[in-house]
Parts: structure tokens; C-alpha cells; sequence
């Protein structure tokens, strides 16, 4: 792995990302848009172990920018193999896994400036951060984002055409965000949603979150991180072998 | 000593074989260039010599380095243009270049000096900051060209280099890349399925059909072998005797009142070819081109000039499927 390498793949993503304004724009308006529609709408009326709903579902709001985010710039990917310029990197001595790995670090970037912006809005909503949940929470942003970029690079390795895009949506995101907790507490769920609820990683994750931001955990912490831990080393490893066994 | 050798190199998919069993050598400083129809298999060869493709059986050497066992030492040692365009819209032509650069290893203090070389040698150093998508398809191909010499490649790679580019715009290609060669002393593996771009820019020739070369030669050589220009004439009597007594005559055919020769060294000796005949009512003189020998190769004529569209490939496919 060379660092100048990983630093070439890691400022194309970014400048190019620069200069999409329109998703930029999506990327920062739409969780803003949910927590003041949907959280402050249902919030009106609901709320939870005496929490505010729109406090409530702020984790989950902030693993829901991730999921899109990552998942999405990493199946991106397909797109990179269809106009060739990934054929033109992966003729460069520059090894698989820096590809990967600068790819990552990228997925990573984007998650983080969303997240950072959706925090501060944070404030508006009277979430109390001290200086060492800032950081925890941030640290488990960075960690989560890099689960999802490689699982959705992982996805974007397998794909043939842009196609089939929708059904990430359909058949990745939306299992992962609904059935993690992100909009309902887990305590007393009924039998088949508990169960669901408890295989999917992201449900750690948030849980982990939102103690931090609001106090409120239903997992232990220990549990809650190696979850995430383990979940993260599962994705990143697959997505390494996904990487060096993909066909330009 | 080549610098480019293919060892029984053959790639299959399934049951098909797109390149069976190809031995050739480039030697260093050579132009060299693939010649055959679309869907004969250069592009695989292609992909296969800059280790992007792994071979099914057989292998090969670039610069001494093997492809299958020293893919990292290979890649070192090449510089490679596609067929599509592969430059990031968004970028600038310098960002483009930097960042291969940078993927090369290229210490940082040498960058700005190679780039700036490798932008004026495609002219390109006034729009460099401008964004890629802003370029015409004959600057992206210059622009690719100028990314692919960066790390100063021992072997070129040029896939198709003025495939969809206009009249114009392929011929300015083809002074690049003649400059290129001069200028830079670099050995070029070009394909094309344009005769001209073959005759005009290699120094040997491979005619490549349904994944085999059949012949490897310089362009006039492969002229050569047909013996020598197309003298048709149309007159109402053909002395097809006298004709024959002639050494220089080397292939007659008769149509009627028109006769079609093949003569060797056709400046010097049309003049006292024409005084064998009486009257004659017209003399059509045609130079050999790689087209005829491409013919006299395969039977069958590439299809010239981009004619074998997508439209084309839809009408085969539906074909070949019904």
C-alpha cells in the first residue's frame, strides 16, 4: 500500500464530490428535511420514555445519512467500471487494496461532512454534547462509514450495469434503517420484529448513538461495540476479497 | 531483443476463443500495429499484455516481466489509451494527469515538470484547467495520450486510438502520435480496423482475424505479396497472348472487353503495357492497398470507416440469435 496512491484515489473522490453540487445539496437537506417533517410531525404527539421524538430518532436520522451516503458512493462504483476509468487506475502499479482502501477513506470523508453538518443542527433541537460524546459519537460515524462504503463497494463489485441501482435501496438500505430501531424504541417490539431487529448490526450501532446523544441504550455498551467491531472487520474483509477478485 | 512477446497466448470464454494461441515479438522502438475487423480480438490481446485480463493459456512478456507472474513490473512498464474515453469529467486535464501521476509514484518535484512536458507535446497546455467535460472527443483522446506517458512507459498501448474521432481530428491524431514516436523513441502496439491508420503509422503490420494472426509484416511487404498495382482496361480486342509473354504481367483476369492485370512496378511499365493494345476505350490504374491484401488474407473485406456501428451489432446479434 503507498500513501501517495491512496492520497490520488482519496482527492479525485473528493474534488469530484466538490463538484456535484446537486449532491452535495440532496446530501445535506434531506436528513434535515426528515427530522423536520417526520420527527417534529410525529413528535407533536409521541413521545418516548418522556424523550422528545425528534431527539429520539436523531440517531437514527444520523446512521440513515451514513447508510445512503456510504452504501451508495460505494456501489458508485459499478459506474467507474463502466466508463473505464477504473480499468485505467487498476493498470496503474497502484496495489487492489489502496484502491480499496483510498476508496474507503473517501466513502468515509463525505459521511463525515454530512454527519458534521446534521450535529450541529443537533443544537437546535436541544441534543447536549459534551466534548467526549462529540468525539465518541464521531469515532463511531468514522467506523460505521467504513463498514458501509466497503459493503457497498462490495455491491458495486458485483454489479454489471447501473441498472439495478433502485433495489439497493429497496433490498439494502431500507431492511437495514427500518428494521435497526432507528424510528421506534426496541423494548416490547413483537416477536418477529424483535428478532429481526436484533440480527441487523445497524441496530447496534444506532443504539450505541443515541446512548451517547440522548442517554437512552437498550444493549450494553460491550455488546453494542463489539457488534459494530465485528460487523466492520466482516464488511471491510469481504470487500478486500470482493476488490481483488472483481473484473475490470 | 523484443520488448513485447506473446507465447502461445490464448484467451477462451466458454467455448469461444477469442485469441488462439498468438506468438508474436515487438521489437524495441517499433510501431507495431493489430489490424482486423471489430470482435477479432485485438482489444483482448490488449487487455491481456497490460494485465488486465488474465490469459486462459500461454502468456507473455513486456519489457521481460511476465504478465501473469510480475503483474505489478508490467504495469510499470506500460502507458495504455482505451477505446472509451477514460478521464474523469469533472477533473481538469492537469488534475487528470496529477493524479496518475501520483498513482505512479512519482516524486512530487518531478510532477509539475513532466506534466507540463506531456501537456505541450499533445497541445493541450492552454486548456489545462479547464474541466475534462468541456473537451472535444479528439482532446480527451490527446489527454489520455499525455496521461499514459507520464512515468515515461517503455511499451504504449494505443486501443483504436481515432476510433470515433472525425476525418480531421484522426489524421491530427495520427501526427501526434507519429511525433511521439520520433520524439520519444517509444515502442507502440496500436490496433485499428483502419487500413489507413495502419499504413500510415506502423513500421509492421499483424492482420489479426477471429483471434489469429496471419500474417506479420511491413506494410509494403504485405503490399508486396500481391504481386503489384490493378491495371483494369476496357478495349474491344485484349491481346490475351501477348500479354502473357510479358514478365511484368503477374495476374490476368478477363471480363468481356475488359481485362483487370496485376503489374508489377506499374510506373515504369504502364506505358509500354498500354502500347500492346490497339484501342483502347479506357485505363483505370489502382494502387494496392491494405485492403486487398487484407482480402487476399482472410477472403473477406474489414469493414472500413466505423461502418459496423452499434446498429450493426444489433442487426448480428438478432441475427445470429433468430
Amino acid at each position: 500500500m503507498t500513501l501517495r496512491g491512496v492520497s490520488a484515489i482519496w482527492q479525485r473522490e473528493m474534488l469530484t464530490f466538490s463538484r456535484e453540487k446537486p449532491r452535495i445539496v440532496s446530501a445535506v437537506i434531506n436528513p434535515i428535511f426528515w427530522l423536520l417533517t417526520f420527527g417534529a410531525g410525529l413528535g407533536s404527539t409521541v413521545s418516548i420514555e418522556g424523550i422528545n421524538y425528534q431527539q429520539f430518532i436523531f440517531a437514527g436520522i444520523i446512521v440513515q445519512t451514513i447508510l445512503f451516503s456510504s452504501i451508495f458512493y460505494g456501489a458508485y462504483l459499478v459506474w467507474d467500471r463502466r466508463i473505464d476509468l477504473l480499468k485505467a487506475i487498476l493498470v496503474t502499479p497502484l496495489s487492489r487494496f489502496s484502491i480499496f482502501f483510498g476508496k474507503v477513506l473517501s466513502g468515509v470523508t463525505i459521511a463525515l461532512i454530512q454527519s458534521v453538518i446534521l450535529l450541529f443542527f443537533g443544537l437546535f433541537i436541544n441534543i447536549n454534547y459534551t466534548l467526549i460524546s462529540l468525539i465518541l459519537v464521531v469515532l463511531i460515524i468514522v467506523v460505521t462509514a467504513a463498514g458501509l462504503t466497503a459493503l457497498g463497494l462490495t455491491i458495486g463489485s458485483f454489479m454489471t450495469s447501473p441498472e439495478g441501482f433502485q433495489l439497493i435501496t429497496t433490498f439494502v438500505i431500507f431492511p437495514l434503517f427500518f428494521l435497526s430501531g432507528a424510528l421506534f424504541p426496541l423494548a416490547n417490539l413483537p416477536v418477529y420484529l424483535g428478532t429481526l431487529t436484533s440480527i441487523n448490526p445497524v441496530t447496534y450501532i444506532v443504539d450505541m448513538l443515541r446512548g451517547l446523544l440522548i442517554g437512552l441504550q437498550y444493549y450494553g455498551t460491550i455488546e453494542n461495540l463489539l457488534v459494530m467491531i465485528g460487523f466492520v472487520l466482516v464488511a471491510m474483509f469481504i470487500g478486500t476479497k470482493a476488490f481483488e477478485r472483481m473484473r475490470s | 531483443m523484443a520488448i513485447v512477446q506473446a507465447i502461445n497466448l490464448t484467451k477462451k470464454y466458454g467455448k469461444l476463443t477469442a485469441v488462439e494461441t498468438l506468438n508474436v515479438e515487438i521489437d524495441e522502438g517499433e510501431v507495431f500495429g493489430l489490424l482486423g475487423p471489430n470482435g477479432a480480438g485485438k482489444t483482448t490481446i490488449i487487455k491481456m499484455f497490460a494485465t488486465l485480463l488474465e490469459p486462459t493459456s500461454g502468456t507473455a512478456k513486456i519489457n521481460g516481466f511476465d504478465v501473469i507472474k510480475q503483474p505489478a513490473k508490467v504495469r510499470e512498464s506500460i502507458g495504455i489509451v482505451f477505446q472509451e474515453p477514460s478521464s474523469d469529467e469533472l477533473l481538469t486535464g492537469y488534475e487528470n494527469i496529477k493524479l496518475y501521476a501520483m498513482m505512479y509514484g512519482i516524486p512530487k518535484d518531478e510532477i509539475k515538470k513532466g506534466i507540463s512536458e506531456a501537456l505541450e507535446l499533445v497541445e493541450l497546455t492552454n486548456r489545462k484547467d479547464d474541466l475534462v467535460r468541456t473537451y472535444s472527443g479528439g482532446m480527451r483522446r490527446r489527454l489520455e495520450i499525455a496521461r499514459s506517458l507520464i512515468h515515461k512507459p517503455k511499451v504504449l498501448f494505443l486501443d483504436e486510438p481515432t476510433l470515433g474521432l472525425d476525418p480531421a481530428g484522426r489524421e491530427k491524431m495520427w501526427a501526434y502520435i507519429s511525433q511521439l514516436v520520433e520524439e520519444l523513441k517509444m515502442t507502440v502496439l496500436l490496433t485499428t480496423h483502419y487500413m489507413e491508420e495502419a499504413d500510415t503509422l506502423a513500421d509492421r503490420i499483424g492482420i489479426i482475424d477471429q483471434g489469429k494472426i496471419v500474417v506479420v509484416d511491413t506494410p509494403k511487404a504485405l503490399k508486396a505479396t500481391l504481386g503489384g498495382d490493378l491495371v483494369t482496361i476496357n478495349a474491344s480486342t485484349i491481346p490475351i497472348s501477348e500479354l502473357e509473354k510479358l514478365k511484368y504481367v503477374k495476374k490476368i483476369k478477363q471480363e468481356n472487353h475488359k481485362v483487370i492485370l496485376t503489374i508489377e512496378n506499374v510506373s515504369r511499365n504502364l506505358q509500354p503495357l498500354l502500347k500492346v493494345f490497339g484501342k483502347i476505350d479506357s485505363v483505370e490504374v489502382r494502387n494496392t492497398t491494405l485492403n486487398d491484401v487484407f482480402l487476399s488474407f482472410t477472403g473477406k473485406r474489414i469493414q472500413e470507416e466505423g461502418k459496423s456501428t452499434w446498429f450493426d451489432k444489433i442487426i448480428q446479434e438478432s441475427t445470429s440469435r433468430a
